[in-house]
């Protein structure tokens, strides 16, 4: 067709032949686990990029002019934080039964994962409400402006994993987790110990520096 | 999270999902590519706008009190639309243009078919991505039609200006929200887009597509998409803390005991600094997104029409390598009359010609490859060599930007507005050009008409030289940036000859794109048929019809025996082997 | 082909508009001046000679290898001219970095001269303000809560400080040649710029820091002083002078300041 951005010619496809260098077979299987790691990879550089940009805002904040006043931290961050390192385990250990075959485990434990990690996020709403009854809000300091964004920022991050761990429960749930969606367990998983992990550094930071 | 990518071989049916919707990196591209042709113009408006006004202050112009009944009461310009304008053509151009068509636009077109491969790494994020970067064009351009209009104070954004709302001046409300709103959906989209070049180009390269194999706009695409991932992250933290300051009372770079418009402001202790020094983290790779690309298509066209493989292909890759490296260390640069420490600055400034170096070694690489070569002088080529031109002049004044003890005469004057329009707003625009005469017939099927093509190289040539170039004189005589008039001051009286030539100059180029717009839609429409191979070019694109089918190979998974410039290889039965051809083709590579 | 002499023209009409000073700098008028042009002209210089080589070069090569049916090399570089040019490029730029460092240094990192003049700077939107200390020598503290520009007080000087009542304010910035300058930089609002084209200095003027800039004029004259860095609307008329008088007059206009300020 003349003009035309793409036209419409359907081949059967070939064989498979020997993998390209993207590893894995050219059914585009292997290719694609890769291409989703790969990816994975890419999408924690640029969270780590956000996250440092945040931490030299932080530091030369505190720096720079003598109005910063220590948070103290409400207290059921704690109690959060180890909600949410029980739910990075929990995912482990799902991702350990579905490896050696164990759907029933899988699936408890996932769906587990799931609820503590709802449960973090909630946690965190909790913690703002209790600053708020402190009387401390986003303009009173900068150590709470850096609290509530940095908390709000971590937070979309949870709320975006939330979504694929989720989403990898109801597939699981409804016995449609086939083989080919195991790559989808293994970068959520992935993903939600990175959020984890970067929790754990946020909290170093406001217990250290804050 | 991501979709396979092996999705079934069959083109999509229906018009919202072959053309809304597509999930084709090739219709993405192109819808990347049209944005940015609208953004082009959008921004070019808004220049002829500022230059008209640089040079008739006070001119009464009814329309202008059509468009905009507050800011041009009486149709005249007020100097705070100037500034918005100004703004608004900076941000435009260098975010919806340069960011978009050279990477966004051929890059996800020609990526995935270079490096042999049936389609992007996520299709599905793909399509978002673009609809993503068109919702932020649209939050952007919604700012002209804002209360108090676009924002006023640059693309650079800086605050105070910029924090403190309505109260630093018209535009400062809305208008600037919108503004850093777009930005951020605009940070997001790129974030997709980086995701998928990497991803692709690291594990879907077909057999035989070793990394040094690869053609040289794969390896700018990919360092791009590299600078792109991590500056645009860190824009996004600045412009989250930026909005904070305007609307929630936090003060991250609004200092205390400030006092606008009789108004005693309440923040306290931030830094204005801050801002700059993440804005630039961004900025400086920012830079470098808008010229790699253009780059990689130079060295890609200059092989392909003078017969001759690039010279030095590996010092090529290093160079982009080291550029992209060195992208991130040299922001400062920006910032050397800033207030911020003079130790700093004597850093950025080594490193910051450091990468003048690699930047160097492009272009005598460039000259080299023509050398002993044997031109044919498409309109490709001619934007081809244009560029190298072009970089040259363009490259050449930042030698005297690099260096703070220079610099203290020439930061904020016109002598830095025509290193980077020299860099950006033509050499970079010349590889979009060229891109677009030598992939024609690849992605629309038809050969662009060569005359119109060579008389649109020939003017723009003459007039972007034009244009640019009396900005360095200015700049010696001292001339600030960012005026909206010159006629409060002494010496900058004596210098509006100069500023009179550059507007004509400006109408005439202008003018002249016109013969692009036209060669581009009619030869889409009417253009000779072309061959799959029009260029006789060793690249993967040219070894599928033009235009390549939905799945690219049409099911077949190319093998690649050579490297992407192997012409006039002797010995070879033609003046050049494509990668796909048998390993014995010639007793070479 | 066409596009080769274009090249060369181009490059020969751009080099002699710098060569033959068309639009240049004005004189310079202290000694920071005369280092700061020399070190342009080695930039030039070094820049010039390669803009030129590399224009022609590259028109050259378009000219002299069209395809007129000779078969193209099939040299893929050269390992050797990489290295020379290279080397070359690198030599010449970090080069001219270091024979600027001087200049920077003795602008921003060398001993302050304790016996300068000190001068308040206060830039706003739209209006630079100077202020002198007057007779007692010190500044007087100042208020923003009592910052009144239509009453003359852009400082906002406070009644109860004894040192302010003779501190003088001026809309333009008066010198004594020769002498060397402290001029302490402060914003009320947004960032603003310090630039005198004829000192061959320049300094953003950031709300929230105190910024000094030290530097001398040697040449009577006065010397207009725009903002340099977009601060809002006004940014195209914000302006003031640099009026360098000997020192005789410049303690007389001091005296004749105090005497009003009474």
């Amino acid at each position: 067709m003349p003009g035309s951005i793409t036209s419409d010619i359907i081949k059967p496809p070939a064989p498979p032949r020997g993998g390209g260098y993207g590893g894995g077979g050219s059914d585009g299987r292997g290719a694609s686990r890769r291409a989703s790691m790969t990816g994975l990879m890419v999408l924690l550089a640029a969270t780590t990029m956000a996250f440092a940009a945040f931490t030299s805002a932080f530091v030369v904040r505190r720096g720079i002019s003598n109005d910063w006043v220590a948070l103290r931290l409400p207290p059921i961050v704690w109690a959060n934080t180890g909600v949410l390192l029980a739910s990075s385990l929990l995912l482990e250990l799902a991702r350990r039964s579905l490896k050696s075959g164990r759907r029933t485990a899988f699936n408890r434990y996932w769906t587990a994962g799931t609820v503590l990690g709802t449960l973090f996020l909630l946690g965190q709403a909790f913690a703002w409400r209790q600053l708020n009854a402190a009387g401390i809000f986003v303009a009173s300091n900068p150590s709470s402006s850096f609290f509530y964004l940095l908390t709000a920022a971590h937070g979309l991050h949870i709320l975006g994993g939330l979504t694929a761990l989720v989403y990898v429960d109801v597939q699981a749930l409804s016995l449609r987790l086939g083989p080919s969606k195991r790559t989808a367990v293994d970068v959520s998983a992935l993903f939600w110990h990175f959020v984890d992990g970067l929790w754990l550094y946020l909290m170093a930071l406001f217990l250290v520096w804050g | 999270m991501s979709s396979p990518v092996v999705h079934a071989h069959h083109a999509p049916q229906g018009f919202i999902r072959r053309w809304i919707f597509s999930l084709d990196h090739k219709v993405i591209g192109i819808q990347y590519y049209f944005l940015a042709l609208f953004s082009v113009l959008v921004g070019m408006s808004l220049s002829l706008l500022m230059r008209f006004h640089m040079v008739h202050p006070d001119a009464k112009v009814s329309w202008f009190a059509h468009l905009w009944p507050t800011a041009a009461q009486g149709g005249i310009m007020t100097p705070e639309l100037y500034l918005s304008l100004m703004t608004m053509h900076g941000t435009i151009m260098v975010f919806f243009v340069l960011t978009t068509a050279p990477q966004s636009g051929f890059g996800n077109y020609f990526l995935p078919i270079q490096i042999g491969a049936e389609d992007i790494a996520f299709p599905v994020l793909n399509m978002l991505s673009f609809w993503t970067t068109f919702i932020a064009l649209v939050v952007m351009v919604a700012a002209f039609f804002v209360q108090g209009g676009p924002p006023l104070s640059g693309w650079t954004g800086y605050p105070p200006l910029s924090g403190i709302g309505p109260l630093a001046g018209p535009g400062e409300g809305l208008g600037q929200t919108l503004w850093i709103v777009s930005i951020a959906i605009f940070c997001g989209a790129s974030l997709m887009g980086a995701i998928n070049f990497i991803a692709t180009l690291i594990d879907l390269r077909c057999q035989g597509m070793s990394l040094m194999r690869l053609p040289l706009t794969c390896w700018t695409w990919f360092v791009t998409a590299i600078l792109g991932l991590l500056g645009f992250a860190v824009l996004l933290a600045a412009g989250v803390l930026l909005i904070l300051d305007r609307s929630a009372g936090t003060s991250f770079f609004i200092p205390a005991g400030l006092m606008v418009s009789d108004q005693i402001l309440s923040h306290k202790g931030g830094s204005p600094l801050l801002w700059q020094h993440l804005f630039w983290f961004f900025g400086h790779p920012e830079v470098y997104i808008a010229i790699l690309p253009g780059m990689g298509v130079t060295s890609q066209i200059l092989a392909t029409f003078a017969r001759k493989a690039v010279f030095g292909y590996r010092a090529m890759v290093y160079a982009i390598l080291s550029i992209g490296f060195l992208g991130f260390l040299v922001w400062g640069h920006h910032m050397f009359m800033s207030g911020m420490s003079p130790y700093s600055a004597m850093a950025f400034s080594v490193l910051t010609m450091a990468i003048g170096v690699p930047s160097a070694i492009k272009t005598f690489n460039w000259i080299g490859t023509l050398w002993g070569g044997k031109i044919h002088y498409t309109t490709a080529m001619m934007f081809a060599l244009g560029f190298v031109s072009l970089f040259i002049t363009g490259g050449l004044s930042g030698i005297f930007l690099g260096q703070p003890a220079l610099d203290l005469y020439f930061h904020d004057t016109y002598f830095v507005v025509g290193h980077f329009h020299m860099i950006m707003g033509v050499a970079a625009i010349f590889g979009m050009f060229a891109g677009t005469f030598y992939w024609f017939p690849k992605m629309f099927g038809r050969m662009p008409n060569e005359t119109l093509g060579k008389i649109h190289f020939y003017i723009t040539f003459l007039g972007v030289y034009a244009i640019f170039t009396p900005m360095h004189y200015l700049g010696i005589a001292g001339n600030p940036r960012r005026y909206s008039d010159f006629t409060n001051f002494d010496f900058l009286g004596k210098l509006l000859p100069v500023h009179n030539f550059m507007t004509q100059a400006a109408y005439g180029t202008a003018a002249i794109q016109l013969v692009f717009f036209i060669n581009l839609f009619w030869s889409m429409k009417y253009g000779k048929k072309a061959p799959i191979n029009p260029w006789n070019a060793t690249t993967l694109e040219w070894t599928v019809p033009s235009p390549p089918p939905f799945d690219n190979f049409g099911g077949q998974h190319p093998v690649v025996n050579h490297g992407p410039y192997e012409y006039s290889v002797p010995g070879a039965p033609r003046d050049f082997i494509m990668q796909t051809d048998p390993v014995d083709v010639a007793h070479a590579e | 082909m066409l596009l080769a002499p274009i090249i060369w023209v181009l490059t020969a009409v751009i080099m002699y508009f710098f060569a033959a000073k068309v639009w240049w700098f004005p004189p310079p008028i202290n000694q920071h001046g005369l280092a700061y042009d020399a070190q342009f002209m080695r930039t030039l210089v070094i820049t010039g000679v390669i803009f030129f080589f590399a224009q022609y070069a590259l028109g050259w090569v378009i000219f002299r290898y069209r395809d007129d049916g000779r078969r193209a090399s099939s040299s893929h570089g050269n390992n050797k001219w990489e290295t020379i040019w290279t080397t070359a490029t690198a030599v010449l730029f970090v080069g001219l970095v270091l024979t600027g460092t001087k200049i920077w240094v003795a602008v921003h990192l060398s001993e302050p001269d304790p016996n300068a003049v000190p001068i308040e700077l206060m830039a706003k939107q739209f209006a630079f303000a100077f202020r002198y200390p007057g007779p007692d020598g010190k500044f007087g503290e100042t208020d923003l809560k009592q910052v009144n520009d239509a009453a003359g007080n852009p400082f906002g000087l406070i009644d109860k400080d004894p040192a302010g009542k003779d501190d003088i304010v001026s809309a333009s910035l008066k010198v004594p040649v020769g002498k060397p300058i402290k001029l302490i930089m402060h914003s009320r609002d947004v960032i603003h710029n310090f630039f005198v084209r004829e000192l061959r200095l320049k300094q953003d003027i950031v709300p929230g820091m105190e910024i000094p800039l030290y530097f001398q004029a040697d040449t009577p004259g006065t010397y207009e002083i725009p903002c340099s860095e977009l601060c809002g609307l006004g940014h195209f008329q914000m302006r003031s002078t640099m009026q360098v008088m000997a020192e005789a007059d410049f303690e007389k206009w001091k005296q004749e300041q105090a005497a009003a300020n009474k």
